[in-house]
């Protein structure tokens, strides 16, 4: 680890968020480009969160992860309160951990 | 407080909070593990400041722990964080009306703020929401690495309680009512099995950015669209 590393990663970083909040900021976007930056973004989000529950490293993350996120998705969707939904996702996960399941 | 619940909804505070000690946790293992690969402190704090995006920030320790090549690894990390982008063209908006305070804000950008935001629309609540959990994000985040690096080894082993499957799903439960639409339901739907066929074959990143491949389920544009 060099102070390199970190400096470039964090530059470049920093760039990326700025690259789109600028564009932005100097275009006048159309509606119907608007719906697509918005919709743009839910898929980023949906891709993030499907591959997040479901794979790891390349491959399959496993049964007890999938199972908790699956619990909250279900709990999210009969509006249980976000706070229960985030504990009823790990929870679910440690307990099929702790009965063997990975 | 009085303040705090001024500016704020209750509700919004509260979820927040929650979000924040999902992240926490990640945070402390961050911080653990850096610590466990030999990474000075005030580099990691730096990492962490400047950097604050997770899964890059674990990525560079891992590969450069592992004895992986500095470009290799910045270059893995910029793949991953590639997604900001987009998100900015997005959130501009949403994140302020001025210069200074969109210079701060896209840095404080990240998924779960995006998310948490956007659950909230795109109007004043959206915007406080938006400043509330990336600023709540930004702090814990990094007092929760320098506890995980003072505790080092100590930390014990996070994937036992759950903490893996906790962050997929308090995004979920934050994108889940926006895709009760039918467009974004469909964008969702197409972006999911794009980005899991995706990640066998494509390195760590690329596959959440092929999810973008969505929009072509997005239909035709009505002006109007009921919200």
């Amino acid at each position: 680890m060099t102070w390199g590393a970190v400096l470039a990663l964090a530059a470049g970083t920093y760039l990326l968020r700025l690259a789109g909040v600028v564009l932005r900021g100097r275009l006048t976007v159309p509606e119907r480009v608007e719906r697509y930056l918005d919709l743009g973004a839910t898929a980023l989000l949906v891709a993030l969160v499907a591959t997040a529950a479901l794979t790891e490293a390349g491959g399959f993350a496993g049964w007890a992860r999938p199972a908790g996120v699956g619990v909250a998705v279900v709990a999210a969707w009969w509006r249980v309160p976000f706070v229960l939904v985030v504990v009823l996702a790990a929870a679910t996960t440690a307990g099929l951990r702790l009965l063997g399941v990975s | 407080m009085r303040a705090i619940r001024r500016t704020f909804e209750p509700d919004d505070v509260r979820d927040a909070l929650a979000l924040a000690a999902a992240i926490g946790l990640v945070g402390v293992s961050f911080g653990a593990l850096a610590a466990a690969a030999g990474v000075p402190p005030a580099l990691t704090v730096a990492l962490s400041v400047l950097v604050f995006a997770g899964g890059s920030q674990f990525l560079l320790v891992a590969v450069l722990s592992g004895g992986g090549s500095v470009v290799a690894a910045v270059l893995g990390g910029l793949l991953l964080n590639a997604r900001l982008l987009p998100y900015g063209l997005a959130m501009a908006p949403v994140i302020a009306d001025r210069w200074p305070a969109r210079l701060l804000g896209a840095h404080l950008m990240i998924d779960e703020a995006v998310a948490f935001s956007r659950a909230r629309g795109t109007g004043k609540r959206a915007r406080s929401a938006f400043w509330l959990s990336s600023l709540l994000l930004f702090v814990v985040w990094n007092a929760c690495a320098v506890v995980g690096m003072a505790i080092g080894s100590a930390v014990p082993d996070t994937a036992v309680f759950g903490v893996d499957a906790a962050f997929p799903a308090a995004l979920a439960a934050l994108i889940l009512p926006s895709l009760r639409r039918a467009d974004t339901a469909r964008v969702g739907l197409v972006a999911a099995i794009a980005a899991l066929a995706a990640t066998p074959v494509l390195p760590a990143g690329t596959p959440v950015l092929v999810g973008l491949v969505g929009l072509v389920a997005a239909g035709r544009f009505r002006t109007r669209v009921a919200s």
